[in-house]
């Protein structure tokens, strides 16, 4: 197994997927020669060639609306949208064939496409390139919005979006393209999409989260512990279709939950969490359930973006202001 | 440094063969076999007939809102003609007559206008897109599509149709330049029926012909009288040809008029003149096609009755066929159907819920 930093690990899978299966095409602004501006696809142009590795014209619309033809025909388009915050351009391609296609031929003609977009704030980035909007996504029925938390798991996680029968949208976190390294084996290794999982067991209290909210939150959850109190950490990989079954199960032995996102809070994913938590566990509830979110503004401008994502203290005082109840 | 003219590319051609008084060009009569002219009128008519039959239906109440094609059967049919069974065919909403020539069966169309999913099935022999009702967000689909073809080294090609309103929309200009960057295969279909509901064509381009934007992108580009289909057919056997030999794509403009409604639910007498649509009344593409053939001794007084008589039986079978399927459709859990290869725990849930509802409805009516 090699030490590797999410950005490898997304190029691993890459990688493998398309020395497995000629169907895959990698498509979008600068993913040939400059091996994509975080450098996901660095590499692949020379080992693939421009057939498979394929530089678009800049247009958002163009790259989503291309790959639909693309995987309707029969292929597995994988693309990528610079940053996600340039992918309301290509929104009605999503909403209105990606996500319907499969429904509206009753299952004749499908979309298994992949869109990747680089998400959210932490790294000093200018405006339009800091956004968490995973919830425009996850509230279209027909895409799959998957966001994985680190190296090991975003492999695996793409290798099943790559190879889903329908259209997946993949957020990764820029803040946590390099920030650490993960073991990552040779193998092939998949995870089931639609699966959270508990990445630390606990019995005081849960608290769950996904993408790059997951680091904060277990740090949260060692401050927790050094006050005595055990929480279990769920991952939730898949925003969307989410699997509500480990969520509610976690709840019934905990009683309490904070959810942890960095997208606006109303109408947010943790909106729908603690919407399913309160209709599966609501006897099992011993205090209101806590969200610790980005706030309902434009993501500010970076000099400001640190008090607007969910820091360690915001998620440590949700923890005990429930367990106080 | 001096201010000089760039050549750019040639200026854009009109096509015209067969003109509105019936005068032929031979010298660019289009050399079209015997059975497929018969073909062609007899797709002409079942499309006229068809939308008429469609009007009667839904002034009736018996299907719901559609868009009438009347007028438009030329520079659709002209066009779809040129298209081998293996390639894709990528419509817009006002292509029935062309999807009819596709294969698309009479009760298809019937089902999709009263509400059934069951109308929108492509037949599986068939590589066609169904109907896309978002104003030209398909012309990236034949696209991708034709890009795929040339990956997978197979001489299809796409055609893809959008109205004039389309022009005006960054898909439309996404798709062609897409389209020609990567040499594509697609023959991209301009339905320039003069008016987007309510709104004119001066009032969507300030260019006089859409035909030219073609140039903009780096391909072919040509005007043809859209309601000649011996100019339709010949342009778009020209674009086909050349997409296939690995020339890429072309944009060909029908114009054409669209003498009905935009749909059933809109009132065309408050934004245009009688007078205009009385004048591309006259420019009837139907007549106009008979009597070539007519001329040309392919068809009789007695055929053309005999046509007359065979497509107005197939329009009645094919309202018979829907009216019996509709009778059996309409299970209210079928809406969860194909939404994913596999429904969600979560919606599967939904729809158990939903289950239980109908069913209790049910005892309560039977009890009740």
């Amino acid at each position: 197994m090699a030490k590797m930093t999410m950005v490898q690990a997304l190029n691993l899978a890459l990688r493998q997927e398309m020395e497995k299966d000629d169907r895959v095409i990698l498509l979008g602004e600068d993913v040939g020669l400059d091996g994509g501006v975080f450098r996901v696809t660095d590499g692949l142009i020379e080992s693939f060639g421009d057939q498979r590795v394929v530089d678009t014209p800049l247009a958002e619309t163009g790259i989503v609306g291309m790959s639909i033809g693309m995987a309707v025909y029969g292929l597995r388009p994988v693309c990528e949208i610079q940053f996600s915050g340039f992918s309301y351009q290509n929104f009605h391609q999503l909403e209105n064939h990606a996500a319907r296609m499969r429904w509206r031929t009753q299952g004749r003609l499908t979309v298994p496409m992949v869109l990747r977009a680089p998400y959210g704030g932490g790294v000093r980035a200018l405006e339009h390139h800091s956004e968490s909007r995973e919830a425009y996504w996850a509230h279209t029925p027909g895409l799959k919005m998957v966001i994985p938390s680190g190296p090991r798991n975003a492999r695996a996680l793409l290798v099943s979006a790559i190879r889903d029968p329908d259209p997946v949208i993949f957020y990764e976190s820029k803040a946590l393209y390099r920030a650490f390294r993960e073991e990552v084996p040779e193998e092939e290794e998949t995870l089931p999409l639609g699966q959270p999982q508990v990445v630390r067991q606990g019995s005081d209290l849960s608290l769950i989260a996904y993408g790059a909210m997951m680091r904060p939150t277990l740090k949260a959850a060692e401050e927790l512990a050094e006050e005595g109190v055990e929480a279990e950490v769920i991952d939730l990989l898949t925003i969307s279709p989410l699997d509500d079954t480990l969520l509610v199960e976690s709840l019934t032995r905990t009683g309490r939950a904070v959810v942890v996102h960095e997208a606006p809070r109303s109408f947010g994913p943790g909106a729908e969490v603690v919407s399913r938590l309160m209709e599966g566990a609501f006897h099992y509830l011993q205090a209101p359930i806590e969200r610790v979110t980005g706030y309902d503004i434009v993501i500010p401008y970076f000099s400001r973006e640190k008090e607007y994502i969910p820091s360690v203290e915001r998620i440590v005082e949700a923890g005990r202001r429930t367990l106080r109840s | 440094m001096p201010r000089e003219k760039l050549v750019i590319a040639d200026s854009i051609e009109r096509l015209s063969i067969l003109d509105d008084k019936g005068q032929l060009d031979r010298e660019l009569e289009p050399d079209i076999p015997e059975e497929l002219l018969l073909k062609l009128y007899r797709y002409m008519l079942l499309g006229r007939r068809f939308d008429e039959r469609m009007l009667d239906l839904q002034r009736q109440g018996r299907i719901g809102t559609f868009p009438p094609i009347k007028g438009q059967e030329a520079s659709q049919l002209g066009a779809i003609a040129c298209l081998e069974a293996s390639d894709w065919l990528v419509p817009s909403f006002r292509e029935t007559t062309a999807e009819l020539w596709r294969g698309r069966s009479l009760e298809s169309v019937l089902l999709y206008y009263n509400g059934y999913n069951e109308g929108t099935v492509i037949p599986p022999e068939q590589c066609d897109l169904p109907m896309a009702v978002p104003v030209g967000s398909q012309v990236l689909h034949a696209v991708g599509l034709a890009w795929a073809a040339k990956y997978r080294r197979q001489d299809q090609v796409v055609m893809s149709f959008f109205g004039d309103g389309a022009t005006s929309e960054g898909d439309f200009h996404e798709g062609l330049n897409f389209a020609a960057v990567y040499q594509a295969p697609v023959v991209f279909v301009c339905q320039n029926n003069q008016w987007a509901i309510s709104v004119p064509l001066s009032r969507q381009t300030a260019t006089p012909t859409l035909a030219q934007k073609a140039i903009a992108y780096g391909m072919p580009g040509i005007q043809v009288d859209g309601n000649d289909v011996l100019a339709v057919y010949a342009a778009a056997r020209e674009a086909v040809e050349r997409a296939r030999a690995g020339g890429g794509p072309t944009l060909i403009e029908c114009v054409t008029y669209r003498v009905m409604m935009h749909t059933t639910a809109d009132e065309p007498s408050k934004y245009r003149s009688e007078e205009e649509v009385e004048l591309w009344r006259e420019r009837d593409p139907l007549p106009r096609f008979g009597d070539y053939l007519k001329a040309r001794g392919s068809l009789s007084e007695e055929s053309a009755a005999a046509v007359e008589e065979a497509v107005l039986a197939e329009v009645q079978a094919g309202v018979d066929r829907a009216e019996q399927q509709m009778a059996t459709l309409g299970d209210p859990l079928q809406m969860f159907d194909h939404l994913f290869a596999e429904l969600p725990p979560a919606t599967q849930a939904q729809k158990e819920a939903l289950a239980r509802e109908l069913a209790a409805n049910d005892r309560e009516e039977h009890h009740g």
